[in-house]
């Protein structure tokens, strides 16, 4: 029989769980940021977790940037010899990339390529008991594995969106200036005097720097709070893309609109 | 996997992440050529400055000498204030002419200084008292439309 009062109490149980998962969330950074004197005492073990975020990342940010650069250079010059301001293309490739793309899109990549690992690896650790037994040994798991992991990607997560954007430049140049033969000298000068250091490119970098927590806190936290079974790990993992993607998407409106609020 | 050999790795990719921030400072950005060390400040006062955007060019000859960092309205001669940042290694004579141009027909508007025969120099800190507004295209299109219909008035 259709019961309304049980429809009220679980929409209450899933707001009461959302609430607490965010709690416990905060809690386990706070958890992270004070254990993690040991993952830069014993570098070895951070710099494993940047290789094995950042350097094995590498290929596919690489790849994707340089096409998502040449697409925006063939769409740009599509749009723009509209307006017979072909030489604007340097600007937009550079401004739409440093500003917007470079971060997000190399967060979404890193979310799904790299934070999807740290899930998988943490979780099966839980689900073999891993983690209880380093607990039995008196090593703190949160030390020793989560914290790496964590600091890995944050450290990884701005050098790979720089890459990101840097390629797609080099892949909208290419395009724009070497096969479709925009001026050179144009594509350059425009780009050079319509991109600031500080207000672009370094707000780009700190996007990527926020990016880099969001995804590495989530990919940790949905890893070492999953069900230990098989379909608890794979749930976990989907989880971490979804969210991850989603806190990026929604991180980016936030500062964005701290950031170039209506200035220039 | 052997250690040496992760951080080389790791060596590598920091190396690539750090060339990949000084080609998006050097090459992409702005900061090899528009980087004014020491500058100092002066202001102009305008009747309209049209579409002037903080942060845009101040050109004396086409040459970028400075940036323009702030504009305000000043309640009591109902006039533009546009302060602007000019590298300290330009001076400009006091009967300097300071005009609002645009790039083009469409491109952005900057303040063009042009150079007047004065022996003394603009300090910091000066007010710029000689300047002409922003062309506003509207009010020339209709000039001449009323100009025109005038014309055509007066022939018949």
């Amino acid at each position: 029989m259709f019961n309304p009062l049980a429809l009220v109490r679980k929409l209450g149980h899933a707001a009461v769980n959302r609430i607490w998962r965010l709690g416990f969330a905060t809690r386990f950074l706070f958890g992270i940021l004070k254990y993690s004197g040991t993952s830069f005492r014993r570098l070895h073990l951070t710099l494993r977790e940047i290789y094995f975020s950042g350097v094995l990342s590498l290929l596919i940010i690489v790849v994707s940037g340089l096409f998502v650069g040449m697409v925006l250079g063939l769409q740009g010059y599509e749009t723009l010899q509209r307006y017979g301001s072909t030489e604007a293309l340097g600007i937009l490739v550079a401004l739409s990339l440093t500003r917007e793309l470079g971060p997000v899109v190399a967060g979404l990549l890193f979310a799904s390529r790299a934070g999807s690992s740290v899930t998988a690896e943490i979780g099966l650790m839980k689900s073999t008991e891993q983690l209880k037994a380093m607990d039995m040994m008196a090593v703190d798991p949160i030390a020793r594995v989560v914290a790496p992991r964590f600091w890995g990607g944050v450290i990884s997560m701005p050098l790979l969106a720089a890459l990101f954007s840097a390629m797609g430049v080099i892949g909208g140049w290419l395009v724009g200036v070497v096969f479709i033969g925009v001026d050179d000298g144009a594509f350059w000068s425009q780009m050079q005097a319509g991109v600031d250091f500080r207000y672009d490119i370094v707000n780009g970098i700190i996007k990527s720097f926020v990016f880099g927590i969001a995804v590495s806190l989530i990919a940790v936290f949905e890893g070492y709070d999953s069900a230990p079974t098989a379909e608890g790990v794979s749930r976990a993992i989907t989880r971490t893309v979804v969210t991850s993607a989603l806190a990026i998407l929604a991180l980016d409106f936030v500062l964005t609109s701290f950031m170039f609020r209506g200035a220039s | 996997m052997n250690r040496t050999v992760l951080d080389l790795w790791v060596g590598i990719f920091v190396a690539i992440g750090i060339a990949a921030v000084m080609f998006l400072a050097l090459k992409v950005g702005n900061l090899s050529s528009a980087h004014l060390s020491d500058t100092y400040v002066l202001q102009a006062k305008f009747d309209n400055i049209g579409g002037l955007k903080v942060r845009g060019p101040v050109k004396s000859a086409g040459v970028v000498v400075g940036r323009i960092v702030d504009i305000t309205f000043d309640p009591a001669t109902y006039e533009a204030v546009v302060t602007m940042n000019v590298d300290g290694r330009y001076q400009f004579p006091k009967d300097t002419f300071a005009a609002i141009y645009t790039a083009g027909l469409l491109g952005e508007q900057f303040i063009g200084f042009d150079v007047g025969g004065d022996e003394k120099m603009l300090k910091a800190g000066d007010v710029i008292t000689k300047t002409q507004s922003a062309v506003v295209l509207e009010k020339l299109i209709s000039q001449f439309l009323f100009s025109k219909a005038a014309d055509g008035q007066e022939t018949k």
